[in-house]
């Protein structure tokens, strides 16, 4: 509850910063100045083109080891009561992931050049 | 108290459901996405499963959504979301869709309010949700746990694979 | 949490809206705080980086320059407002706001000093976690809603580096909640002050080496400032950002600077505590009140962010994702492995 309060007044905080700076400040467009910037060149062709596949590589390795530690957590914080049983569960988890791990790294999956 | 609370989560998931099918630019049906995220985050919150709350938004909210923004970004679908080929196939959708909501509601049926495990409210609120979900996750459930690490080396190895005669 | 569902259930209600406003008070103090911290960690860079290269910094306005950062402030309250054409508008103004928002409801969960945290979660290490891993939609997005090629690429890279680096960080953490069994800031602070050491950046130093080089890549700093190389991408993602908007932006990667810090203070330095041994030797020390240790530790990391930004060039992108990938994430792996061993044996 205290978060979703702190939640609405940082955005409330946010949000009446930008307002009170609307009241005030200028506002004198002309289509030079909402150009946008490219070194003083006029923009040529689309900004938001086709980019490397990499990213998409490294997004889809990012779900798989994000939900790998999100596997850690609870386990992280029963340690004490399923000990020795609970490492060995984990190591056998981490060995898995660790072969496609390799596999991703022989494959140069993290290679940018 | 808590009925509103749900109520409102309930209904404000419903709506930004729609509002990601209904909008016209990819990215923005991201944006109520996330939004619609948080709102369930905010019902598991409800259901005292505060660790399951914390897994919405890190895995879906911040992982799988990033993934999503990543291929409409790739693609950069502008043009093509306005051909005709993207819109006349909904009597299919609609079908499908009606067909899911009657399999839904005749489930609906075995739906059962009274079974009772050992974690009871209290004793989750006791040990704390993410306790609780570890000791009966590494214990009780070892081998889906396991399972679990095999599916997420066929996402790596998919993954990279389909990508590999790009990575060159 | 949970707590204070059910107390919002009973009759009797006035209670309630007495706590509801105590909380307030406590947040608007917090956050007046943080950003008073803000202006002047702006100005305490410029002043450190100044002599670490034999330059004076700013002082012009005020003594010693002190009042810069209320002068910039005033600058770009009242600076144009300027909304590139073709922009995609909603996002555009949304944004800084998420940006800013995601950085600040971090510290809602911050044990400061014994008993002030404004939400005492049991999940409060997760939150971090979510909540961080939200900010990076604020810079994608205004990446791609400004409708140039230096933010549309800033962005990307922003998007993939912290996401490459965000793993690294939740797993270098797995090694202290391990260590304190509870996800609870307050806990985990409590967890450190009975270890010998006093903290858990002795036992934990590899876990805290790879947390401290994650949170630096996570907030987007120097050496790892690649989304906003000013010398390839002039600005990065908010190049077309101005006045206020690039305000709430420039306050959001400082707010996530001092997240991190106090993060770091909370998991690793032992957060209000003093270790026992220093109080054994030095017994007045243990009069000095909590707050004054968790803000001395949090300055120390803020001044070790301006060090390094001082010291090191800026990574390339290639090595940037090799130090991630490749040096990173094994690292945190083996670091849960040895306090894993370490647990059982002992």
């Amino acid at each position: 509850m205290p978060v979703v309060l702190f939640l609405l007044i940082a955005a409330a905080f946010g949000l009446g910063a930008l307002m009170m700076g609307g009241l005030f400040r200028l506002r004198r467009p002309y289509p030079e100045k909402l150009m946008p910037y490219e070194s003083g060149i006029d923009p040529v062709g689309e900004p938001r083109q086709r980019f490397s596949v990499r990213f998409y590589v490294i997004a889809m390795l990012f779900v798989v080891f994000d939900v790998e530690a999100v596997f850690m957590y609870p386990w992280a914080v029963v340690f004490d009561r399923i000990g020795l049983y609970a490492f060995v569960e984990m190591l056998i988890f981490i060995f898995v992931l660790l072969v496609g791990y390799l596999y991703a790294w022989k494959k140069e999956a993290f290679r940018w050049e | 108290m808590v009925e509103l609370f749900f109520g409102y989560l309930a209904g404000a998931v419903v709506v930004l459901s729609l509002l990601v099918v209904f909008s016209r630019n990819a990215v923005h049906s991201v944006l109520w996405m996330l939004l619609m995220f948080l709102h369930m985050a905010g019902l598991y919150l409800l259901l005292n499963a505060e660790f399951l709350a914390a897994t919405q938004v890190i895995v879906y909210a911040g992982a799988i959504l990033v993934l999503f923004l990543f291929v409409i970004m790739l693609l950069n679908i502008t043009e093509e979301m306005r051909l005709e080929q993207f819109t006349v196939g909904w009597p299919m959708g609609v079908s499908v869709s009606l067909g899911v909501l009657i399999a839904m509601l005749a489930a609906l049926s075995g739906f059962r309010t009274d079974l009772k495990g050992p974690w009871s409210i209290e004793a989750v609120e006791r040990t704390t949700h993410t306790k609780a979900l570890g000791k009966v996750l590494y214990t009780e459930y070892m081998l889906p746990f396991e399972i679990a690490s095999l599916v997420l080396l066929v996402a790596i190895v998919g993954a990279v694979y389909l990508a590999k005669k790009r990575l060159r | 949490m949970m707590k204070l569902f059910e107390l919002l259930i009973q009759p009797g209600s006035f209670d309630i809206l007495l706590d509801i406003l105590v909380v307030v008070l406590k947040i608007a103090v917090v956050i007046a705080v943080v950003m008073l911290h803000v202006a002047y960690a702006t100005y305490f860079e410029r002043k450190v980086i100044g002599h670490m290269q034999v330059r004076m910094g700013p002082r012009e306005v005020g003594p010693h320059g002190l009042l810069q950062p209320v002068a910039d402030m005033l600058k770009l309250f009242f600076k144009e407002d300027i909304i590139p054409a073709r922009a995609d508008k909603p996002v555009f103004y949304l944004a800084p706001v998420i940006s800013l928002m995601a950085a600040l409801s971090s510290l809602a969960v911050i044990p400061f000093f014994d008993g002030f945290v404004i939400a005492d979660i049991n999940i409060g290490l997760l939150f971090i976690l979510a909540v961080s891993s939200l900010g990076s939609y604020g810079i994608v997005l205004s990446g791609w809603a400004s409708n140039s090629k230096y933010s549309f690429l800033g962005g990307l890279r922003s998007m993939a580096q912290v996401i490459s680096y965000e793993v690294a960080m939740g797993l270098s953490l797995v090694g202290v909640m391990i260590m304190a069994g509870s996800l609870n800031l307050t806990e985990i602070v409590r967890a450190q002050a009975s270890y010998p050491a006093g903290m858990f950046a002795v036992p934990q130093v590899l876990g805290f080496f790879v947390f401290i080089v994650a949170a630096i890549a996570e907030t987007n700093r120097a050496p790892f400032d690649l989304p906003e190389a000013e010398s390839e991408l002039v600005a990065g993602y908010f190049v077309e950002y101005s006045g206020m908007r690039f305000a709430l932006f420039y306050a959001a990667e400082y707010i996530g600077m001092i997240v991190m810090g106090a993060l770091a203070v909370t998991c690793f330095l032992g957060g209000w505590t003093v270790p026992g041994f220093v109080t054994a030797v030095l017994p007045f020390l243990e009069h000095v009140p909590g707050v004054v240790w968790f803000i001395g530790k949090l300055y120390f990391i803020i001044f070790f962010y301006y060090w390094i930004r001082a010291t090191l060039p800026r990574y390339r992108y290639d090595q940037l994702m090799n130090i991630g990938w490749k040096i990173l994430i094994p690292l945190a792996l083996v670091n849960i492995l040895i306090t894993g061993i370490a647990k059982v044996i002992l």
